[in-house]
């Protein structure tokens, strides 16, 4: 709370994205104090991690201070005042916190808990439920990152040129020697950490929305320690953006193959002989096609920055 | 095959999107596009006609049957909203090749492509689903590559119409968010089917009276209701003018049947009408909208802002047919969702070709048209008797629906405004008739017909236009069917 009306107050935009940072970070921990691990750790990658990350990158490119001019406040702050309490006041009954007579815990949400383990046979029954009961739903999702990372290509684009600099600009940190270095170990760990959460999101906390932002993470890293020019040695974007595409069309053929089966969209019990083994491979397949997307939108978003970057730093020259 | 008609509507837009990367070529890219929105108006048309024939069509998604799994259900109401959108998109589309060409960068032009086809599958998957939770993922797809299809404008004024779209429609989808969220703490489940089930027995529930509230106030802003339409003008007005045809011909369209839906089926006719003053905000927002934006529209001199604010009045006509709450005001409602489409499409299409041939559209550049562009002003003008209301076309027969359904309900006070909210379209529409028609081109430019494959979709509306307007049988059956079962599911 007082991290958000910080952000608010602070003028130095540069204090005010670690401030969200903080405020994500926290989020996060309130996540996990009511047992929900899966989102915490989503809260944690993806706001404290890759949007910090993007949102620093904007800076670069518009500058570290606030526009002083005023902005009409006043209309937007009783918006909010009465949204606030709109809110405070649909509170006033809601069912108790934990209680385990609450309407979510007594409809559908036993189904979940009690069948998952028996129909799926996924410890993880987050999993279960975003990958399976509801999959349509994280398609959609995936979806919705995808056309995201088309909205930023369409806007800013990549130049497939080749710039003479060697160095380019985005990569700050090239001269400092000890964040190379520590970075560079660093990688193949983040890289290994991905998959791990990639592939055990059926039973821990986990799954291809998390694995898929940190790997984009550990590429993000290499990109600002050796620059621009150096990651596209090793990723060409245009592979890239078809990786975006495949890893939506993995989720959708998966649908697709469930109905060439005679089943219904999205039915995993139609890819294996055994149904419960056939949701497992769904699952897996699922889950990598989101990752792949996720990963790919990620670093297609920090390399559309990154690039305006490295203009805007040719046109000062 | 026929059993999975109901998400290969929306799946088949979803899927050719990502496979347009792997294409090429900006033609290949344009038939594609073209074929995949024709084969969803075909799907449509088939869904609508098992619908009528055989009653509602209902799909669980995974296997999984609602409420643990996601549902579709296709009813005559969503079925006659999805052939409205698959169609106008198809005819839509015919005409982008060459408007497109002209006003987005080649290098653009196939992440314009891909986003219109989210966008289509986005509308669709809002309109097929019978899921709460899914309305909003799809209301996402839609809104985000509708942001990216109003930045793809050249004017560089339209980046900061989608940076302004993208603000309210974000707090807009928040607000759905909300909503959706409070109602699941509630009733423990997100099927709409089953929301309306287990409301009643909730219905002290403050949660819910703020959940209701966040809802409705998150889809007013998509769909634009008099003081939350701030947004629609400038996005309509800078967009590439395509787009524009598409948006005003669809997105709001599905952003009302939301609205209708949730306050029919999920809600409960009882609850949402007669706990709140709804009808009477409604009512008096319905009225000064079109009275405002009419007046504003007036006065405007880029004619897509002018038509933008056309659409906000036509918007009050529809939330005055809801107001109502009997199924006379909402079959008025519907007609005038489709007929409201024909005529903005046909108008925003011959737009496009204006702007394709002058590379702008203001009062300036229409002086003298109407000998220079005949076609294409004889369909602007076409779609402006059907805005006023004239008989034989569209507009008369919706207008003609609301006035019975307001005299049939008793409140003959209204009356008199719609009929003098026609006579300001009179006004608008007159200003370019007479600035096309009776004014002298002041310089000299050589400005011939538009290229005939954006003219001859535009003329298809127009005659769609003036067919259904002298030949209302089926949108009249199918709308009064539609109404017929949202009233029967909730007496």
């Amino acid at each position: 709370m007082a991290t958000a009306i910080a952000i608010a107050r602070v003028k130095d935009l540069f204090a005010s994205v670690m401030l969200t940072g903080i405020y994500s970070l926290l989020s996060a921990v309130f996540f996990v104090l009511m047992d929900a691990v899966d989102v915490a750790f989503t809260e944690a990658s993806v706001g404290a991690g890759i949007s910090t990350i993007l949102m620093l990158s904007t800076l670069t490119l518009t500058g570290q201070y606030e526009d002083p001019t005023r902005h009409k406040t006043r209309t937007a702050l009783v918006v909010v005042l009465v949204t606030g309490a709109l809110l405070i006041f649909g509170t006033a009954d809601m069912p108790r916190f934990g209680d385990p007579q609450t309407p979510v815990q007594t409809h559908v949400g036993p189904h979940y808990l009690e069948k998952s383990y028996e129909e799926i046979h996924v410890p993880n029954v987050v999993t279960s439920v975003l990958a399976s009961y509801r999959g349509f739903d994280t398609f959609g999702e995936t979806v919705v990152i995808f056309a995201a990372g088309i909205g930023v290509l369409s806007l800013l684009g990549f130049s497939g040129r080749k710039e003479k600099t060697t160095i380019s600009v985005s990569a700050p940190m090239y001269q400092h020697r000890i964040l190379r270095v520590v970075g560079k170990v660093l990688i193949p760990p983040i890289l290994l950490f991905a998959l791990y959460v990639q592939f055990h999101g059926d039973f821990g906390p986990g799954g291809g929305f998390q694995a898929g932002v940190i790997f984009a993470a550990a590429i993000i890293l290499y990109t600002m320690l050796f620059g621009r020019q150096a990651a596209e040695e090793v990723i060409k974007l245009s592979w890239v953006r078809l990786l975006a595409a495949v890893g939506v069309m993995l989720y959708g053929s998966v649908g697709l193959i469930s109905f060439l089966n005679g089943k219904n969209f999205l039915d995993y019990s139609a890819l294996a002989a055994d149904a419960v083994s056939g949701q497992h491979y769904g699952i897996l397949l699922v889950e990598l096609g989101v990752g792949i997307t996720v990963t790919a939108v990620m670093i297609l978003v920090f390399f559309s920055f990154a690039g305006r970057v490295d203009k805007k730093a040719e046109e000062n020259e | 095959m026929s059993a999975h008609l109901p998400i290969l509507q929306v799946i088949l837009p979803l899927l050719a999107a990502p496979t347009c990367l792997l294409l090429g070529r900006t033609q290949l890219l344009w038939m594609f596009t073209c074929g995949v929105s024709a084969l969803c108006a075909v799907i449509s048309f088939q869904l609508l006609h098992t619908v009528h024939t055989s009653g509602d069509i209902i799909y669980s998604l995974g296997g999984w049957s609602a409420p643990v799994g996601i549902e579709y259900r296709i009813d005559s109401l969503n079925a006659f909203v999805l052939l409205l959108v698959t169609s106008l998109s198809t005819v839509v589309l015919c005409a982008a090749k060459q408007s497109i060409a002209k006003e987005v960068p080649e290098s653009r032009q196939l992440y314009f492509y891909v986003a219109f086809l989210l966008c289509l599958a986005g509308l669709l998957g809002i309109l097929c689903t019978g899921d709460a939770f899914n309305v909003f993922v799809f209301l996402e797809i839609s809104s985000l590559s509708t942001y990216t299809l109003i930045a793809l404008g050249r004017d560089r004024r339209a980046l900061w119409a989608s940076y302004q779209y993208l603000i309210m429609g974000t707090i807009g989808a928040t607000f759905i968010l909300i909503g959706i969220g409070l109602l699941y703490m509630i009733t423990g489940t997100l099927n709409m089917r089953d929301l309306a089930q287990r409301l009643p027995d909730v219905e002290q529930a403050h949660t819910l009276y703020t959940g209701f509230a966040f809802f409705i106030v998150g889809v007013c802003l998509k769909l634009a209701l008099f003081p939350l339409h701030l947004w629609l003008p400038n996005a309509y007005a800078y967009a590439p003018s395509i787009v524009t045809a598409f948006l005003a011909a669809t997105a709001t369209k599905v952003a009302v049947y939301v609205l209708i839906r949730f306050i029919f089926n999920v809600f409960g006719f009882d609850f949402s009408l007669s706990q709140f003053p709804l009808p009477q905000i409604w009512l008096a927002l319905g009225i000064i909208g079109v009275f405002a934006a009419s007046i504003v529209a007036m006065s405007q001199h880029n004619i897509k802002r002018l038509f933008a604010f056309s659409s906000v009045a036509q918007i009050g006509y529809i939330i005055m047919g809801l107001s109502l709450g009997t199924a006379a005001g909402v079959q008025a409602a519907l007609l005038h969702v489709f007929n409201h489409a024909l005529m903005k499409g046909a108008i925003f299409l011959a737009i496009a070709g204006l702007c394709y041939r002058l590379g702008a559209a203001t009062m300036n550049e229409f002086k003298g048209l109407g000998k220079q562009m005949p076609w294409t002003m004889a369909a602007i003008v076409a779609g402006g008797l059907s805005l006023i209301g004239v008989p034989l076309t569209v507009g008369f027969i919706s207008k003609w629906y609301l006035v019975l359904a307001f005299i049939e309900k008793g409140w003959w006070m209204i009356v008199p405004f719609i009929v003098i909210g026609s006579l300001l379209a009179v006004v608008y529409v007159w200003r370019l008739v007479e600035c096309a028609y009776f004014q002298e081109a002041d310089s000299k430019r050589e400005a011939g017909e538009a290229p005939l494959s954006i003219l001859l979709p535009t003329w298809i509306l127009v005659f769609a236009n003036i067919y259904f307007g002298v030949q209302p049988q089926f949108t009249v059956h199918a709308t009064s069917i539609a109404t017929l079962g949202l009233f029967g599911a909730t007496p």
